[in-house]
């Protein structure tokens, strides 16, 4: 098993727009990229669970090719920036992405 | 065969400097525009509801100084969109005026300067809200509400190419724009040079945020994109810095939902089948890109309202004990709040650092670090009441009453022993678009010439 951290070369979260916040795992290696995308550890289902959020907040999960990298963008409750939001540009909210467990055995 | 050459010193400019020896290699490079972003509304609603700039002014004058005087030694147009953060009039009247102020200091001969404001009047967003043709909410919004409307201070429209286009064939050397697309602000400049649409909202894409875009990562680096015949290159300036397949490709997904679609006024740039080719060691050559005309432009609104004063209290905890019935001790002080002010309109905020202070619902950890800082705001009508609530808030978890703790002498640790005002609290009110017959409508334009 190896965490994500150790396969991706980027993973971050930044604001998409005032109500949303979107989330980029990039790898630099084809085929680590196809190894995490075909492990199912990244799937809008595993991405609620992990963020303890329904699947309906989930707004897009993109796997996107070109860049070799997979994206969610997730609704917040409260539009960026309302008193009370910690986050004001969405950009310390992938941590728990860092740990997510990949069998690289198969 | 169209030929266009732009440079893009800084990504957001004004938020922190531009970096000075990647800009020369970039103005040496022999651009036809030098042009940059100045806005984002990554900043919250506060900036634009108050109409105050989140960027020092001297960091704005020490760019805008940069990219005016080496533009003008070179002879071409520089192009600025949203202004002072936000793009507000206020912010466009500010950066004119420095803008004069700079070509006065530096003796600078004479030059046409054309200028755009955003702004939109309540009055002119109240007839299409509730009309056939209403204000369209973005990102699972509503239609806007006339009592949303109303809650609002202030509204922005965000600029596609057009009124940049206007100020160039109306010969401007120097655009200063209100709230604008970021990609527009360099679209204008390419289409205006005869790109096609599909190019220049490329290009205009790929240089927003100036070396976000090239690898490895450091911003603030000066990027050279380029449309020659068919497709665009992108280069980066920084002898150490590459634009490279994975570093553009990665760049069309970056701030948005998904990778593959920009809309501005006016249409759509569809990314879907776009080619990457690394041409050189620093350069990457992208085709395939798509425009797609709107059958009717509908201008994207941002808006912020006022929800009150807002004060900031700080208090942290140490004993185990507390900190595991946290909860608990905040109830208390809410309470503690609640029946003093009553039925008042005020609002209390816990961000409870150690244990969910940065996601708050969305922590998947739920066991609390060994010390916990709570950062307590207090929002309400006015200052006074503002700072008593905060005040109320915050000392309350001092005297919160949990049945075991050891210690009965305060219940948590202050730094300071005061309230801080902080900036009012806004929120997002609009976020939404409105459809308009005449692209410049919203964007009325103005020449004025600078110089002795």
């Amino acid at each position: 098993m190896k965490k994500l951290s150790e396969l991706a070369k980027t993973i971050r979260s930044k604001n998409a727009g005032v109500d949303k916040i979107t989330f980029d795992i990039i790898f630099t290696d084809r085929a680590v990229y196809d190894h995490v995308r075909a492990s199912k550890v990244l799937t809008p289902a595993t991405v609620a669970t992990l963020y303890g959020i329904d699947q309906s907040r989930i707004a897009e999960f993109v796997e996107y090719d070109p860049a070799c990298a997979i994206k969610f963008t997730i609704y917040r409750l409260r539009p960026s920036g309302s008193a009370g939001d910690p986050d004001i540009f969405g950009a310390q909210q992938y941590a728990p992405l860092l740990d997510i467990e990949v069998d690289i055995s198969a | 065969m169209s030929s266009i050459k732009i440079i893009c010193p800084n990504g957001h400019l004004g938020f922190a400097p531009l970096k000075l020896e990647s800009f020369l290699r970039g103005v040496e490079a022999g651009p036809d525009f030098i042009a940059a972003d100045s806005g984002s509304d990554d900043i919250g609603p506060v900036p634009l509801g108050s109409d105050t700039c989140t960027s020092p002014e001297a960091w704005q004058r020490q760019d805008l100084e940069a990219m005016l005087l080496a533009a003008r030694r070179i002879g071409v147009p520089m192009i600025i969109g949203s202004s002072g953060d936000t793009g507000t009039n206020s912010r466009v009247d500010r950066y004119v005026e420095l803008i004069r102020e700079i070509a006065s200091e530096h003796g600078l001969t004479p030059f046409k300067l054309g200028y755009f404001y955003s702004e939109v009047e309540k009055e002119r967003v109240r007839k299409a809200v509730g009309s056939s043709n209403p204000v369209l909410g973005l990102d699972g919004r509503d239609a806007l509400s006339e009592a949303e409307l109303d809650a609002t201070e202030r509204i922005v429209a965000m600029a596609g190419v057009h009124p940049f286009m206007k100020l160039l064939d109306e010969g401007c050397d120097v655009i200063i724009g209100g709230r604008s697309s970021d990609c527009a602000i360099f679209a204008a400049a390419a289409l205006h040079r005869g790109a096609s649409e599909a190019d220049a909202y490329y290009l205009g894409k790929v240089l927003e945020c100036a070396s976000f875009c090239a690898e490895p990562y450091g911003a603030k680096e000066t990027v050279l994109g380029a449309v020659a015949g068919s497709g665009v290159t992108v280069t980066a300036m920084h002898p150490d810095q590459r634009c490279t397949i994975a570093s553009v490709s990665g760049h069309a997904m970056y701030e948005r939902s998904n990778p593959y679609d920009e809309f501005v006024a006016g249409g759509r740039l569809d990314m879907r089948n776009c080619h990457y080719e690394q041409i050189d060691a620093r350069t990457t050559k992208v085709t395939g890109q798509r425009f797609e005309p709107a059958e009717r432009i509908r201008v994207k609104l941002e808006g912020a309202g006022k929800t009150g004063e807002r004060f900031v209290g700080i208090a942290s905890v140490r004993d185990p004990y507390t900190i595991a019935n946290i909860d608990q001790v905040i109830a208390w002080a809410k309470q503690q709040t609640a029946e003093r002010f009553g039925n008042s309109p005020y609002e209390l905020f816990y961000n409870v650092f150690g244990k969910n202070g940065v996601m708050g619902e969305l922590e998947p950890v739920k066991v609390p670090a060994h010390e916990l800082c709570i950062v307590v705001q207090g929002v309400a009508p006015t200052v006074e009441m503002a700072e008593e609530v905060c005040m109320t808030g915050t000392r309350q978890l001092f005297y919160a009453r949990l049945p075991e703790v050891k210690g009965t002498a305060g219940g948590v640790a202050f730094v300071l022993d005061e309230v801080l005002k902080a900036s009012p609290a806004y929120r997002w009110t609009v976020n939404h678009t409105l459809a308009v017959d005449d692209p410049l409508e919203l964007f009325p334009t103005h020449t004025v010439t600078i110089g002795v």
